[in-house]
This record gives structure tokens, C-alpha cells and sequence, in this order.
């Protein structure tokens, strides 16, 4: 009988923080600036430059430990990497080795029901490298250092994991702690989380480890997926076959849907860590973390509880509506000013995420004033603007921010609720049509939907369909 | 008893230090860091078993800088001294 | 006019604040002297010239509207060349920074240039600072204005030799394990190295960035307090300069010896050079006849000086030095195709062999299955010989010892055996490694007519402690004579 094999899977995660500026300079980490822009002395490694450590990427690193339940080194120092390469313009990398900022945590994850914690080892804060691009008219590479000095957290778990799925889990839950906290969007097609693969395999049962490798460059949960099954059996065969699975680290390749080794003599892999001695010791006083414990936000699964309770949603519209931070403080807003928390969870989940899924936007990205949403929410309550009228406003909040008020004034689409103007329509059409009249009372009870058709028309349809049938009633 | 540096140990501490001595300069250095190896070792007399090691003189800790932007355009000044560029981009040999 | 280069640099500036002397004359004179001079001394390696005359008008114009009133307005500095100097050649003295013009000054330079000094030029040097004679400079060999035929001590030989010489009033060096006061020693003049953070870093060239530490070069110890205190000061671009207040202008010099505690650690006034140790016991004599207490005392651990000294800044160095591999600055090999081949070829070609050493030595100590061996286990021994620092601060107000074991050696001699060359440093590394501030000061002229330096050591942060002290002792000693190879120039 053919051997069975278990996946035991480590990650390297890099979350890249969003800070206005780098770690250690004061130059800008937006994206898309021109090459070599957003640099200084600093984050070009330029001789007799020196770093200084940005406050702001200490705190969302204890952020997030303490969200990982890690035990925090509140004496930590930063250690210096060196390795050569051209987008590391230092030639070593400022990172943490011998007391980063966080470890032996742990997070939850939940795969079909199944709840589990996987470990994490430790988790510290390192500077990011530059972007090489190859330029094939000169057969050269290009150095740009605008993300040289990007803060990154890299957290590191233990190899607890056994499935893709699990995988994808830790990833997406890891995803929404940083959003939650506000540390990172961690796009992983943006590059701002990228995670490294650690995978062995080992006979079922078996308690050591095999012989693991490393596997980059996976910027999708698909190619995370892929890679994972791809490198499963390929270890599995070389096993089969009696031969060695190398330890080394694999690179991914997107379009060929598979992974090659990228192994070099000039990879020296002896990176001679020490003390950075430019930079002095960070000390985290228990004042500073009980003040940051204080900061840290309600998560999603105790919000999504407090949501099904306290507004009477269904755990599934709770699910939803909390996967993202912000739109669950959108939900909250819009509610409480409203009154209908119902209402405001339809409009989010339907028409909402409808839009941002066509437009391809996150949730996060939603910018409006809660007041503008709320009292388009009392409007179509109070019956003073249709559904499909509502639909178009809404569309204009999302967008633009407008005010529905002034929005239905200027466009017409208000429903009149003056009562002189639908009797006197109510009238005329009463006196326009005697037949049809006759015919209503002769007991054709059909008929009074003509006429409620008849009023709406002479209304523009700017009437509350509810007010004509009363008005009609009352005047047959 | 085998050398102290022998040639793999030359040969990674030049790997590691990214310089291709020439064979004549190798020897010489190897002769001289032995020495200076074999000098340094006095410091295995000295009991450190109770000693936190030193890094930092300075007291100070918590160095901080505030997350505001402070820099502008310094693509110039990167490139000013760059042996070969391109579009405002530093020229190496391809990586890959 | 000759005597306006034998003037301190206090006294020009408080001319140059009366009237009586001309900033442009002033500057002029230097830079004249220079170019007939520095043929012979060689401590000069690039010249502020193009830029001279547009800071002569700024630098008037500045202190006759009031910018500038401090006590060195006018005066004109010389900086070693591994500080930054915005548009003017930065080289390290090595190849591999031949043509490195830095687009930005370093903190230390901004801070003379925000007190209307007047920059000269950039001086030689050991290649980054690597060297105790200034002979590992790739460019040129300077020589010691006492005598052309001996060093003139190194790093910042170039810096020392240019005041000896009257090239430059005052000047700027770096110490990283004696790099300013050793040839302040050797050519007679008095160097002062700051406690660790007093100075910025930002803008000098690391070669070992838990040791370096930028500092003055004068004729007198009030020349170099006035420096000091203008250069000193919290920098928020260095992580590692402190907060520590520092006490201004005069204070710093003033008070004498009376009462004033001070050690000789025998461990090293003893083995070095007889005439050496005869200059330091005179030296100690008049500083005892006039109030001071002085003893001799064991200080521990000095053996392991030299070992723990040489692995952690050897260290530091092969990190700090990876930066230079021709891609962004710096000499890149013409030879290479391949990218670690143009690491390799680009830094065998652009550094010398002093500097190749340490970088080889530093990685081997750093490397896997080195590392706790030599790198951890120096560290420890720093924080032993720390200790033993701070027993003796608590017995005394300074320490007393040599700048170096020996006056200036010859030429061409001390390159030959590295060791040796290292263990000449025991007299000035434990106040690197330890943080610790002291100053040289002339305090005798051996039979070979060479000068003879005394190191003053305070505690950390004591700068004023080891000032007045040596500044007591000079007044005691009386004016030290002019380099001889340079009188009559």
C-alpha cells in the first residue's frame, strides 16, 4: 500500500505598515511616485547617512502582537542582515534577530467549522528593499529605491499548518487583524503582504520534521494554492523515488503555475547578524503597553456577536458586514443615526457591495458622510422617494458624497406629498373617466388600477403609490 | 596541525566580503589575520561567563522620529555620483 | 603676517570681531600658505577654493549684520576627508571614493558653517581611518611637520600635520581608537575626543559606528573647547548623539587643578617608550606641584584592550563598508559582466590592503560558527572593561596616561607588521571602547626633537573635568614651539 503523506506548513509573512514615511528616514512610502523620488541619503545608502526609527512602525508592531497574543520583548534592539544585492542599498538589511519585538503567539483559525491555533514563533520589524526591473535593451537591471526603507512586519509562524485551506485561513484572519488595527491593507497583488511558504512533508504519523523548503514570489491566495499542491507532490515523489528533497528556496512562477529553485554559489546564506549599532534599544514600558491595550479595537468575531444581539441582524449579515473594519463603523453610524439598522444593512450588503464589486473596490474604500445615507434610509421610509429613485441616489452617495435631500430636491425625484395636488388629480381623473368609474362601481374592482396608473401619471410619478390608493378610495 | 584559515575558510570569508584577493595578497592576508586571530584569542583568558555583552555606550533609548513626511524629491541627489544610470535608475549588471 | 598663523584660533576670532583682522585676509593667508606649504607636508587632499571667495562676502556680511558673533566667526577650519562636505570631494582617501562629491553636508560641518567658520579644504587620512600613520592613504603620504622623514600618526594625520603646520588654525578629525589624539601626539598640538553622542555621526563616513567619534584639532586646549562646544549637541538625524547637557564657552576650560583627583594606571605608563614615560611623569609633577592629586593605580583588563578593540570595530567595518560595491557611488570595476563579479572586482580595486584586511578579519568574526566566539565574546569583554572604568572614575576626577607608547616612527617602517601596528594603539582604545572623552596635549619634545602627547580621560559626559585640567596643565607648561620642519615658512 502506497505511503500516506502529511503537509506541515510554516509562513513568513511581510506586511508592509502603512506609515506616511519610511522607518528610518523621512521620505514618503506612497506608491507610484517616478523611480529614485521619494529617497534621501538614507534610502540610498549613502555614505555617513544615518537611520531613525519612525515611532509610528513600533506601535503597530506591538498593534499587532498583541493582537497575535505574543509576549513582547520590552527590551528589543534592531540587528543588521548583510547580504549583497543591488536593492538593498546598504548591502545589509536593518531586521530583528536576537530580540524582536514579538513572540510565542498564537491565532486562531476556523476551516470549515474547525477551530485551531496556529503559533506564532516571533514577529519584528525590518526595512524593505528597493525594486529591481530588467531592462532588455541594455541587458541590464534598474535599481529604484522609492520602497527602499518601507516599514515591513515579518511575522513568522510555526509549522502548524497542514492544508492549503488552512493556509488561506490564517492568512485572510491575519489580513483582518491588520485591517481592524489599522497596521497595514495587506494587498497581497500590491505586494503590501507577501507570504513565504516553508513546506515538508513527512509519512503520516511520523513526528520529525522533513526536510523543508521555502517557496516566494506568491502575490494571490490562487498561487499560494497552486504552489502548495505543486510543491506537495513534487517532495512526495522525490520521496517515492528514494531521492532528497534539497532544502533551499523555490521562486514561483505566476504564468508557468509552478516553482523552480533559485540557488546561486554567490548566495552566501551566512547573513552575519549583529547589534545595529547606529540604532539604540527600544524599551516598552507596561505603561505603554497598557495604553496601547486600551487602543486596540473590538475584533470581528465579538463585533459580529454584539451585532446579531444588539441591532437583531442574522449572523450572516453580522459575518458580513464586520469582515471590514470600517464598513462595520460605516454600519454603526448609519443605524444609529437612522433608527432602521435593518434597512442600513441591506443597503451596505446589497446595493453596496454590488457597486464596490463592480467598480473592484474594497470596503475600505468607502468614503461618505453617515448622514447622507441615513436620511436617504428615512426618505424611503417616510415614503418620500421610490426604490428606484433611492437606488440612483444611493449610487450618488457612494460616489460622490452627495446630500440625498438637496440630490432629490434638484433632480426631481421627491414624491409629492402635498395632498391639494393629488386630490385635484384625483379629481380629474375621476371626471376623465366616468366609465371606468361606472365600471368600479358595477364591482370590476380591476379597474381602480387604471386609475391609480392615470393619477401616478399626471403626478409624474413623483407620488406615494400608498397616498393614491387611500385618496382614490376616498373619492370614488 | 591544519592551518587556522584554510583555503574553504578563505574562500567564504572572501565570498562573504565580496573581494577577490589575487593569489599572492591571499596568502599574505591569511598569514597576517592568523596572526592577529592568534593574538585576539587572549580574550578566551578572560572569564566572561558572568559578563551581559556591551553593546550600546550610550544610555539613551527610545530614539524616536514622528511619522511626517520631511523629505521631497531627491532623485538628483541620489544620482549624482552613480557610475551607470538610466532614467533616473542605477545600471547593474542583470539579476536575473 | 606671519604671526596671524601662530595665533590661536580664539585670538583671530576675537580679531576678526574687533576689526583688526579681515575675515578675507584672514582666509586668504591660509590658503596661500597651503599651496606653498602643503607641497611638503602633503596633509591636504582637495582645496575650497572655487567656492572660498562667495563665503569670505557670506561670512562678512554675516557677521557684520549680527548672524555670527560666536567666538570662532571668521575663522577658517580644515576637516578630515571622511566627513561629508557638500560639492566638494569626499574620498575616504581610498580609490573607491576618488570622485564622491556628497550632495549633503555632514551635521558637524553645518554646525561650523552656522557659526561663520570659513571651510578650507579636506585633509588626508588613513583609509577609512583604517591606520595609525596616514600611510594606508591611497593619494599621498603627509608627513610630519617635526620631521619629513616620520608619519605624522594616523587616522587623522592629515588634520594634526595641517595645525602643526600652520596650514589651519583649527581642523576636524575622527577617533575611533585613538585617531585624533594619537597624532595630535606626534605633531604636537592638542585633539580632543568627545564622550560617544556628543557629536553627530550624521555625515561621517562610519568605519566603526559604535567606536567613531568626531572631534577638534587645535594648538590649544581652548581651541579645541571652543570647537567642541560648537560642533556638540543633540542631532535628531543621529540616533546615537545624547541629550546630555554641556557647559558653555569659558566654563569649560576654567577652574584649575586644585583639589583635582588623578590616576596614572600603571598597566599603561609602563613598557613604552623611556622618554615617553619621562614627558607623562613630568607632566604629572607640575600638575601635582600645583593642586592636583596625583597617584599611580592598577587598572585591570588592559591586556584584552587591543583583542576586544580590534574585533568589534573590525566588525562594524565589514558592514559599514558593504555599501561600496559601484552601484550607486564609488568606483566601479570597468572589468566585470557579471553582478558579484563587479562586487568583487570593484572593491579589490577600490579599497587598499589595510582595509581589505579588516573587512576580511570583521566578516570572519561575524561569520557562522565565529560569531560567539570572537564577536559576543568582545562585547562581554567590553562590558568587563567597562567596569573597570567606572571603579576608577569613582576614585578619580581623570586619568593621566601616553597618546601613544612612542613619539612618531619613521616613515615606511610601521605598515610592515600589522600586529604590531595594532598594539600600538593600546594607549587610546579603551576610551573608545568605553565611550569616555580625553584630549592629548604636548607635554614634552623627545631626543629625536618629536613631540611627546599626554592623554587626559574623563567619565562619560566630563568633558568639562578633562578641559580644565589640560588647560591648567598648559598654562603651567607655557607656549610648546612650532614645528621645527616648518619654521621659517
Amino acid at each position: 500500500m502506497a505511503k500516506q503523506y502529511e503537509t506541515v506548513i510554516g509562513l513568513e509573512v511581510h506586511v508592509e505598515l502603512a506609515t506616511a514615511t519610511k522607518i528610518f528616514c523621512g521620505c514618503s512610502t506612497k506608491f507610484g511616485g517616478r523611480p529614485n523620488t521619494h529617497t534621501c541619503p538614507v534610502c540610498t545608502g549613502m555614505p555617513g547617512s544615518l537611520p531613525v526609527l519612525n515611532k509610528k512602525v513600533v506601535e503597530h508592531a506591538l498593534k499587532l502582537g498583541l493582537a497575535l497574543n505574543c509576549e513582547i520583548n520590552q527590551y528589543c534592539q534592531f540587528d543588521r542582515k548583510n547580504y549583497f544585492y543591488p536593492d538593498n542599498p546598504q548591502n545589509y538589511q536593518i531586521s530583528q534577530l536576537y530580540l524582536p519585538i514579538c513572540h510565542d503567539g498564537y491565532l486562531e483559525i476556523s476551516v470549515s467549522g474547525e477551530k485551531k491555533n496556529v503559533r506564532i514563533h516571533e514577529m519584528h520589524m525590518e526595512e524593505d528593499a528597493g525594486k529591481l526591473v530588467h531592462d532588455e535593451w541594455e541587458d541590464c537591471s534598474l535599481v529604484d529605491y522609492n520602497r527602499s526603507g518601507v516599514p515591513l512586519l515579518e511575522i513568522v509562524s510555526e509549522p502548524d499548518m497542514r492544508t492549503a485551506d488552512e493556509v488561506i485561513a490564517y492568512l485572510e484572519k491575519l489580513r483582518m487583524l491588520c485591517r481592524y488595527l489599522g497596521v497595514s491593507d495587506c494587498k497581497l497583488q500590491e505586494g503590501s503582504m507577501r507570504a513565504d511558504v516553508n513546506l515538508s512533508v513527512r509519512e503520516v504519523g511520523s513526528q520529525k520534521l522533513g526536510t523543508r523548503t521555502e517557496m516566494k514570489n506568491l502575490n494571490s491566495f490562487k498561487a499560494i494554492t497552486h504552489a502548495i499542491e505543486g510543491e506537495r507532490e513534487r517532495q512526495i515523489e522525490l520521496l517515492t523515488e528514494h531521492r532528497e528533497v534539497v532544502q533551499e528556496t523555490r521562486r514561483w512562477d505566476d504564468n508557468k503555475e509552478s516553482s523552480y529553485g533559485m540557488r546561486s554559489k554567490e548566495d552566501a546564506k551566512d547573513y552575519r547578524y549583529f547589534p545595529d549599532p547606529d540604532l539604540q534599544p527600544v524599551v516598552i514600558s507596561d505603561d505603554w503597553l497598557k495604553e496601547l491595550r486600551g487602543l486596540q479595537p473590538e475584533f470581528q468575531e465579538e463585533r459580529e456577536k454584539r451585532f446579531q444581539k444588539d441591532y437583531g441582524l442574522s449572523e450572516y449579515d453580522a459575518g458580513i458586514l464586520t469582515q471590514s473594519r470600517h464598513l462595520a463603523d460605516i454600519f454603526e453610524d448609519v443605524a444609529g443615526l437612522s433608527g432602521y439598522p435593518k434597512k442600513t444593512a441591506n443597503w451596505l450588503m446589497g446595493e453596496g457591495l454590488r457597486i464596490l464589486k463592480e467598480k473592484g473596490m474594497e470596503p475600505e474604500e468607502l468614503s461618505f458622510t453617515p448622514e447622507h445615507l441615513s436620511d436617504l434610509i428615512l426618505a424611503v421610509e417616510h415614503g418620500e422617494i421610490n426604490h428606484g429613485n433611492a437606488r440612483l441616489v444611493f449610487e450618488q452617495i457612494l460616489e460622490a458624497d452627495v446630500d440625498p435631500v438637496a440630490y432629490m430636491e434638484e433632480h426631481g425625484m421627491k414624491v409629492i406629498t402635498d395632498d391639494g395636488a393629488l386630490l385635484t388629480a384625483v379629481n380629474e381623473v375621476l371626471a376623465e373617466n366616468p366609465n371606468v368609474v361606472e365600471e368600479f362601481h358595477s364591482g370590476k374592482e380591476k379597474v381602480f388600477g387604471f386609475l391609480v396608473g392615470q393619477v401616478m401619471k399626471k403626478m409624474k410619478g413623483k407620488a406615494d403609490p400608498g397616498k393614491v390608493n387611500e385618496a382614490l378610495r376616498g373619492r370614488i | 596541525m591544519g592551518r587556522r584559515i584554510d583555503d574553504a575558510t578563505m574562500d567564504n570569508v572572501e565570498l562573504l566580503a565580496k573581494l577577490t584577493l589575487e593569489p599572492e595578497e591571499r596568502e599574505k592576508v591569511r598569514g597576517e589575520m592568523e596572526q592577529i586571530l592568534d593574538y585576539v584569542e587572549k580574550l578566551n583568558e578572560l572569564d566572561t561567563e558572568e559578563a551581559v555583552p556591551l553593546v550600546h555606550i550610550l544610555q539613551e533609548i527610545n530614539v524616536f522620529r514622528e511619522d511626517v513626511v520631511t523629505n521631497g524629491d531627491g532623485l538628483a541627489d541620489a544620482m549624482s555620483n552613480a557610475p551607470r544610470s538610466k532614467d533616473g535608475q542605477y545600471m547593474v549588471p542583470r539579476t536575473f | 603676517m606671519e604671526q596671524l598663523f601662530h595665533m590661536s584660533a580664539l585670538e583671530l576670532g576675537r580679531k576678526i570681531r574687533t576689526g583688526e583682522l579681515l575675515v578675507r585676509d584672514v582666509a586668504l593667508s591660509y590658503m596661500e600658505r597651503i599651496k606653498e606649504i602643503d607641497p611638503m607636508i602633503h596633509a591636504f587632499l582637495a582645496l575650497n577654493e572655487g567656492r572660498l571667495e562667495e563665503r569670505i562676502t557670506e561670512v562678512e556680511a554675516g557677521i557684520r549684520e549680527g548672524r555670527y558673533t560666536g567666538p570662532l566667526a571668521g575663522v577658517p577650519v580644515a576637516v578630515k576627508d571622511n566627513i561629508c562636505t557638500k560639492g566638494l570631494f569626499t574620498t575616504c582617501a581610498s580609490k573607491m571614493l576618488e570622485d564622491f562629491i556628497p550632495a549633503y553636508d555632514a551635521e558637524a560641518v553645518k554646525r561650523m558653517e552656522a557659526e561663520g567658520m570659513i571651510l578650507l579644504g579636506k585633509t588626508n587620512m588613513d583609509e577609512f581611518a583604517m591606520g595609525s600613520t596616514t600611510e594606508t592613504s591611497y593619494f599621498q603620504i603627509t608627513v610630519n611637520p617635526w620631521n619629513k622623514e616620520h608619519v605624522p600618526g594616523g587616522s587623522s594625520g592629515g588634520s594634526c600635520a595641517a595645525v602643526a603646520a600652520r596650514e589651519a588654525p583649527l581642523a576636524l578629525g575622527s577617533d575611533t581608537g585613538g585617531s585624533i589624539r594619537q597624532p595630535s601626539s606626534y605633531c604636537g598640538v592638542c585633539g580632543l575626543k568627545p564622550t560617544y553622542g556628543r557629536v553627530s555621526r550624521y555625515g561621517l563616513i562610519a568605519f566603526a559606528s559604535s567606536l567613531d567619534q568626531i572631534g577638534p584639532v587645535g594648538k590649544t586646549v581652548g581651541d579645541c573647547a571652543a570647537l567642541f562646544e560648537i560642533i556638540a549637541g543633540n542631532d535628531a538625524k543621529d540616533s546615537t548623539s545624547s541629550n546630555h547637557p554641556l557647559e558653555n564657552g569659558e566654563d569649560l576650560v576654567s577652574g584649575g587643578l586644585q583639589g583635582m583627583r588623578i590616576g596614572i594606571p600603571e598597566e599603561l605608563a609602563d613598557g613604552i617608550d623611556a622618554e615617553v614615560k619621562k614627558g607623562i611623569l613630568g607632566a604629572a609633577q607640575v600638575m601635582k606641584e600645583n593642586g592636583a592629586q596625583v597617584e599611580t593605580f592598577s587598572l585591570g583588563l588592559t591586556d584584552y584592550l587591543i583583542p576586544a578593540y580590534y574585533i568589534i570595530a573590525c566588525a562594524e567595518a565589514s558592514s559599514n563598508l558593504e555599501r561600496f560595491d559601484g552601484v550607486k557611488y564609488g568606483h566601479r570595476s570597468k572589468t566585470a559582466a557579471e553582478l558579484h563579479e563587479m562586487y568583487r572586482k570593484s572593491r579589490q580595486e577600490g579599497f587598499g590592503a589595510e582595509v581589505k584586511r579588516r573587512i576580511l578579519l570583521g566578516s570572519f568574526v561575524l561569520s557562522s560558527g565565529y560569531y560567539d566566539a570572537y564577536y559576543l565574546k568582545a562585547l562581554k569583554a567590553k562590558a568587563l572593561i567597562k567596569q573597570e572604568f567606572d571603579k576608577a572614575f569613582e576614585q578619580y576626577d581623570c586619568i593621566l596616561a601616553p597618546a601613544a607608547p612612542s613619539t612618531a616612527p619613521r616613515v615606511g617602517v610601521s605598515l610592515s607588521d600589522p600586529l604590531k601596528m595594532y598594539l600600538s594603539d593600546i594607549d587610546t582604545v579603551a576610551v573608545n571602547l568605553c565611550g569616555l572623552p580625553a584630549i592629548s596635549v604636548p607635554c614634552g619634545i623627545d631626543s629625536k626633537g618629536l613631540p611627546i602627547g599626554m592623554q587626559v580621560i574623563g567619565n562619560c559626559f566630563q568633558e568639562k573635568k578633562i578641559l580644565k585640567a589640560a588647560a591648567a596643565y598648559e598654562a603651567l607648561r607655557g607656549a610648546f614651539p612650532v614645528a621645527w620642519d616648518t619654521v621659517g615658512f
